[in-house]
């Protein structure tokens, strides 16, 4: 693609509105703080920043993969994936309609702020279940259903739920 | 590139593969579903740190070595992991007596490393030491719980502890890798290390009503090479499909 009809960054933002985490398919990549930064030089070269959320997330790959084929349906001929370790990812990036996406699967976001003295210290935390909101809940695994939640279960309704956990 | 620069960088990388393949082993062999997925994620996260610091080793070695290389294409000799990691999961105390003793070192090593002078290290450093903080609660309480529990699961968790605790003097050994990296300012100082490590992992085991092991004669080598016999065997699962198709890819 020649300069003269290359995207902007807003549009490649836009287009990348539909690369969604392979699993929590509500949450865009931008949602879950994984998109850091996007980047189109002169030449139209596209390059995207990412950060991964846990060390071993396997959904990384597939996320870069997805990327490209997204940005390559639209025209966008070269695309560089950078990935971008420093800071480190946190739940902090959850966006607040991805906090909001996720109660309406029945995902619990995080509770509270990653610099709160009770995460720094892993003392619990109360969690509020995403059917009842009650705060009358345990937890029964410290791993879920993926590497970023912890599994739960509700002593109010008695429903067991996925907790996105605190980082 | 500096040698003792890439040694340290790949021995890191190397203890976390090693420890990451022997909790995989778990994988459908857990006690209850919750801890299945819980050893899968904590494998995964292990493995992840490794593909991070041998993509790091490779780039300081400059020969266009790349993780898959570093991981499935050396030898036993070759690889710089401590004896800890690569010990038989034995029973389901034996490996989370290991796992808490190893989650408190890395949890305490990578805090130390988010301020190396090396930044990608560090920035590696910063993102692990999340993680590690987080298993060595899980690992913690599942030391309690042994050490707690039943007549049974204590005598376990003890007789873990008795085998394993030998194998941690290699933790804090310093040699002239280690010794060239912390006068760089790569490295932490070990023996700050190791008194941080030792009073917390003894106030924790003294709680749950565990034994503090006697110091005594501490087996080491690993970093040297030089492996225990259960470390070709671990490696030839490892390594099977990468020596049997070579550069294969799926």
């Amino acid at each position: 693609m020649n300069a003269a009809t290359a995207l902007d960054v807003a549009a490649v933002r836009t287009l990348l509105e539909a690369v969604r985490d392979p699993e929590i398919p509500v949450l865009t990549i931008d949602d879950l703080g994984v998109l850091r930064d996007v980047r189109v030089a002169d030449d139209g070269v596209v390059t995207v920043a990412i950060t991964p959320t846990y060390s071993g997330c396997p959904a990384m790959q597939t996320i870069a993969d997805d990327i490209r084929a997204t940005l390559a349906g639209a025209g966008v001929e070269t695309v560089h994936i950078e990935t971008r370790l420093a800071p480190a990812w946190t739940t902090d990036w959850l966006s607040a309609a991805g906090r909001r996406k996720l109660l309406e699967i029945g995902i619990a976001p995080p509770a509270v702020a990653s610099s709160d003295k009770r995460v720094l210290h892993g003392a619990a935390v109360a969690v509020a279940c995403p059917r009842c909101h009650s705060q009358h809940t345990e937890l029964v695994s410290e791993f879920g259903s993926t590497a970023c939640k912890a599994l739960y279960r509700c002593r109010s309704c008695l429903e067991p739920f996925d907790y996105f956990k605190c980082l | 590139m500096s040698e003792a620069h890439f040694t340290y960088v790949l021995r890191l990388g190397d203890n976390a593969l090693v420890l990451g393949q022997r909790l995989s082993e778990w994988c459908g062999h857990s006690p209850f579903l919750e801890e299945d997925i819980a050893m899968a994620n904590t494998a995964l996260d292990h493995i992840g740190r490794a593909r991070m610091l041998l993509t790091h080793a490779g780039a300081i070695e400059g020969r266009g070595r790349d993780e898959d290389a570093l991981a499935y294409q050396r030898d036993e000799r070759e690889f710089g992991n401590f004896l800890l990691c690569e010990l038989p999961n034995g029973d389901y105390a034996f490996t989370l007596v290991r796992q808490y003793l190893l989650d408190v070192y890395h949890e305490l090593l990578f805090d130390a490393l988010t301020s190396s002078r090396d930044g990608e290290l560090a920035a590696i450093a910063a993102k692990s030491v999340k993680e590690s903080a987080y298993h060595a609660r899980r690992s913690g309480d599942w030391v309690l719980r042994f050490g707690d529990g039943t007549e049974e699961s204590q005598a376990r968790a003890q007789a873990a502890l008795d085998e394993l605790w030998a194998y941690t003097g290699e933790l804090f050994r310093a040699d002239a890798v280690d010794e060239a990296m912390q006068a760089a300012g790569v490295a932490p100082d070990l023996a700050a290390l190791e008194s941080r490590w030792r009073a917390r992992v003894e106030s924790h085991l003294t709680a749950v009503t565990l034994r503090v092991p006697q110091d005594a004669w501490q087996p080491d080598g690993g970093r040297a090479g030089l492996h225990t016999e259960h470390m070709g065997r671990l490696l030839a699962e490892m390594q099977f499909v990468q020596r049997a198709y070579p550069g294969l890819e799926w």
